[in-house]
């Protein structure tokens, strides 16, 4: 495949790209080319550029130095104009964001369509847009109910418009950044067969991942960005993980092992609750935490883990149903009487529960425990302790960022789920939920927080890890109970369960009917 | 053809630089209607500025118009950092005249160090209750706080007016609605002879740097900052954001509330419904222009103050219409908010030709 591919026309080609913030160099002299029908890998930790690097590619940013060119179909190149997402458009190039650019009050169709429609005879041309839509769905496998509206889709279904959205416009080059972070194992499936099927049709592909597994499974060739440059490239055959691994990290990867371990006394115990409507409501939950486990709690998203994980963080009160630590009586615990329990709570929303993304990282080191007595004194901050605390985290946690005043939002997602950790471990917490604590985290990042996990299982505490990712679940977990519409399942121990019992009883089959 | 490209996160010369830009063009865009008028412009500036800055009195007198709008700008700045929505400082002020009033024209006797306090108090305890209603309603269902609190200044307005011509109407005041004088153990001493300027002023400059140094310094600013950015966060984090909002819904109000002790109990000695020319209102411009800072709503207030007492001595003699401080105080809110996006935003101006040539 690789091999014929290198002699079809170039249809994407980036030149010296150097992009700089302030004396942050987020790419450095990165060359790029992407050839007809080809499925281009961009592999790359977390703040390694890969997202500027496509940015830039899209017009979002201007690159410093360097250039873009993209194929004229005769074979040869024209430069694309900088800026300009309007030129990247007209020249073929679409890109599919990780968060989705739709608008959830219109439908399918019209997501698709807007900004193609002429001012004039719109009639004409949407009955137009209706034939070629469906041609497009048809050849390419990606269907959606077109006059469906976008709220009501599912995420993968969102992701297919998306994708729609670019092949509408004549995308010969189609950009993806990170289109599996927010899909189910097997919505990724899919989608990685519909890509086959594009790259087979002529399209060229580039997907930004920083999953190893599926890099491997779907692309012609690997790019691996480091701290802005680019370390290798090289085709996807005769790579394999380890390799790639520390390529991306440019070191030595150890995995994840959980040493066997007894568990304790029973710890945390929550009995009968229930909270929330609708969907994302739970019904009647029941779950027992030792001391020194960690309990997974597997499930397809949008099943009640979400509301499982506020009640939990005190964020939600349960209608019913009561919660114990121990002998003390949590039902009715706000987030502040949870952590001054010893609950650390890692939120699911790093970006919108976990940091106030303006204030500095020294001050969203300390928003868990400002009132406490380490850090104010008569009502006033203490601000040579809370920052001399909060260098001592950021090297301790390995916390990237230019100094401790940097606002939190200028991190990236790793290094903001380190401020989180460094927060919640810090006072040597009993409990300690950690909700999707890996998603959208890179191969580093994401080892630090299992490490984190470890850790604070080995000293004793219990550790509930809610998450949609089996591997992680499968290697952390001691016991592992499902979430399905709200109800959770008995927790069994991990080595009496595997992939395929977990994946029927994600789908609600019950424990007895798998086995 | 503009281009509008993401910017840094801009310094703090940047943020001091651009209200001053702003005023500038605000000043500039000002300059063509008055131009329009038959005003030679130049000769108009210069008596603006010899009308609040030409001699002591001038001075004087900007200064003390400048008193209120520095704390009905800090009554915006405070809860608008916490995302509370209170345009009720209007409302707030009167509320706060009102009960300084009802505390200092012999309610309670005694020397000035007991009288001036209790005014005081009396009248910030007024303002902050007048504000604890909409905040209450929000943080308990949920109701928006710009809808009531700007409705509840059409209240409390008329119901000062029904007090003035009812219980409190000054039996010596020949039948005009007003309230009987503050005594002078109540009234605020003024701080220079023969001129208006009053202790109102020191209050109002304790107050900013109260507020800078509560925002800045305090675990409560720390949870106010917090709450106004991302309340979800400050929730999760186990902050109490129902008491935050209450508490900045008190202190906004009460600062609000001292801008009508101040004009009530330092400038005129009595109160009428028509005491504020709408200082409430201009706080929030005033604030808006100081982004929020509480030093920056000091020089904030001050501009504004030198433009509408300027403009009323340039109006005395060239005839022109003192309408003209509105249109510069609204130019200048204009420009701020435009600054705003030159900010968050690079802007470029790109010609056609070099469009076409990146292409090519």
């Amino acid at each position: 495949m690789a091999s014929d591919a290198s002699t079809r026309p170039v249809v994407l080609q980036l030149t010296g790209i150097t992009k700089r913030f302030g004396s942050l160099t987020a790419n450095e002299d990165v060359c790029l080319d992407l050839r007809q029908g080809e499925i281009l890998a961009l592999l790359g930790e977390n703040g390694a550029g890969k997202t500027t690097l496509m940015n830039i590619l899209f017009g979002h940013y201007v690159a410093d130095e360097g250039t873009v060119q993209v194929g004229d179909g005769n074979g040869g190149l024209v430069a694309l104009e900088p800026g300009s997402p309007h030129a990247a458009l007209e020249a073929g190039i679409g890109m599919v964001h990780q968060h989705f650019t739709l608008a959830e009050n219109l439908s399918a169709f019209d997501n698709i369509i807007l900004g193609t429609e002429p001012l004039f005879a719109a009639r004409v041309s949407r009955r137009q847009a209706r034939s070629k839509l469906e041609s497009l769905m048809e050849r390419s496998g990606l269907t959606v109910n077109l006059d469906i509206r976008i709220s009501s889709l599912s995420v993968g279904e969102k992701q297919r418009v998306e994708i729609l959205k670019a092949l509408y416009r004549d995308a010969r080059v189609l950009v993806l950044d990170e289109p599996t972070a927010v899909l189910t194992p097997q919505e990724s499936d899919t989608l990685f067969q519909t890509l086959k099927k594009l790259s087979d049709s002529g399209l060229g592909i580039i997907f930004i991942s920083h999953k190893l597994a599926e890099v491997l499974a779907s692309s012609h060739r690997i790019a691996v960005l480091r701290l802005g440059k680019k370390v290798a490239d090289l085709p996807t055959g005769g790579c394999d993980q380890r390799q790639l691994a520390e390529l991306m990290v440019g070191a030595k990867v150890s995995e994840t092992i959980r040493p066997p371990q007894e568990p304790g006394a029973p710890l945390f115990v929550l009995n009968g609750i229930w909270a929330g409507q609708g969907r994302n409501a739970i019904e009647g939950v029941s779950l027992t935490l030792k001391s020194g486990e960690i309990l997974g709690i597997a499930g397809v998203s949008g099943n009640g883990q979400t509301m499982l994980a506020k009640v939990i963080s005190g964020v939600e009160r349960p209608e019913r149903g009561t919660i114990k630590l121990g002998s003390v009586d949590l039902s009715h615990a706000n987030a502040r009487v949870m952590i001054d329990n010893g609950i650390a709570r890692i939120p699911e929303d790093r970006h919108h529960d976990g940091i106030v993304g303006t204030m500095t990282v020294w001050e969203n080191l300390a928003s868990e425990s400002v009132r406490k007595p380490e850090n104010q004194r008569f009502g006033l901050l203490r601000f040579a302790a809370m920052k001399e605390r909060a260098r001592a985290a950021i090297k301790a946690y390995d916390i990237r960022c230019q100094s401790e005043e940097s606002p939190a939002r200028l991190l990236s997602g790793g290094n903001i789920q380190k401020i989180v950790l460094a927060r919640t471990l810090d006072g040597a917490p009993q409990v300690v939920l950690a909700a999707q604590p890996s998603r959208g985290l890179d191969v580093g990042a994401t080892a630090d927080v299992h490490r984190r996990l470890l850790e604070a299982r080995a000293r004793g505490a219990g550790v509930i890890l809610i998450s949609e990712d089996l591997d992680e679940l499968m290697r952390l977990s001691d016991r592992i109970a499902v979430i399905h519409r709200g109800h959770l399942s008995e927790a069994d121990p991990t080595e009496t369960l595997d992939r395929s019992t977990l994946g029927l009883r994600m789908a609600g089959h019950s424990g007895a009917d798998a086995a | 053809m503009i281009r509008f490209e993401p910017r840094e996160p801009a310094s703090l010369g940047r943020l001091v630089l651009l209200p001053v830009i702003a005023a500038v063009a605000a000043l500039l865009l000002a300059a063509i209607p008055m131009a329009f008028a038959g005003l030679n412009v130049f000769s108009a500036y210069g008596l603006m500025i010899k009308g609040a800055f030409g001699s002591p009195f001038a001075f004087t007198e900007m200064l003390t118009r400048a008193t209120p709008l520095i704390l009905t700008g800090l009554a915006a700045a405070v809860a608008f950092k916490a995302k509370l929505w209170n345009i009720g400082a209007e409302g707030q002020l009167y509320a706060g005249a009102l009960a300084a009033v009802a505390v200092g024209t012999g309610l309670i006797g005694g020397p000035a160090f007991i009288q001036i306090p209790a005014v005081v108090l009396a009248g910030a305890l007024a303002g902050g209750l007048v504000m604890l209603g909409p905040t209450l309603l929000k943080t308990r269902l949920g109701v928006d706080e710009v809808v009531t609190t700007l409705l509840l200044n059409f209240v409390i307005i008329l119901f000062v007016q029904m007090m003035l011509e009812g219980p409190m109407k000054d039996p010596m005041g020949m039948g005009w609605p007003q309230s009987e004088p503050i005594t002078d153990e109540a009234a605020l001493p003024k701080l220079m002879a023969r001129m208006r300027i009053h202790a109102g002023l020191i209050i109002a400059l304790v107050a900013a740097l109260g507020v800078y140094f509560l925002m800045k310094r305090t675990v409560w600013g720390f949870e106010i900052r917090a709450v106004g950015e991302n309340a979800a966060a400050a929730r999760h984090a186990g902050m109490p954001v129902t008491a935050t909002f209450i508490r900045v819904g008190l202190l906004s109000g009460a600062l609000a509330g001292l801008a009508g002790v101040g004009e009530v109990a330092g400038l005129k000695g009595y109160l009428t419904a028509d005491i504020s020319p709408g200082f409430g209102y201009t706080g929030i411009v005033v604030a808006m222009l100081a982004g929020l800072s509480p030093i920056g709503v000091i020089f904030a207030a001050l501009f504004i103050a030198s433009i509408f007492v300027g403009a009323d001595s340039m109006s005395r003699a060239t005839g022109v219409s003192n309408y003209l401080a509105d249109l510069i105080v609204a130019m200048a809110l204009l420009c701020v908010l435009v600054s705003g996006l030159f900010l968050r935003f690079k802007v470029r101006f790109v010609g056609v030709k070099t469009v076409q040539e990146a292409a090519e």
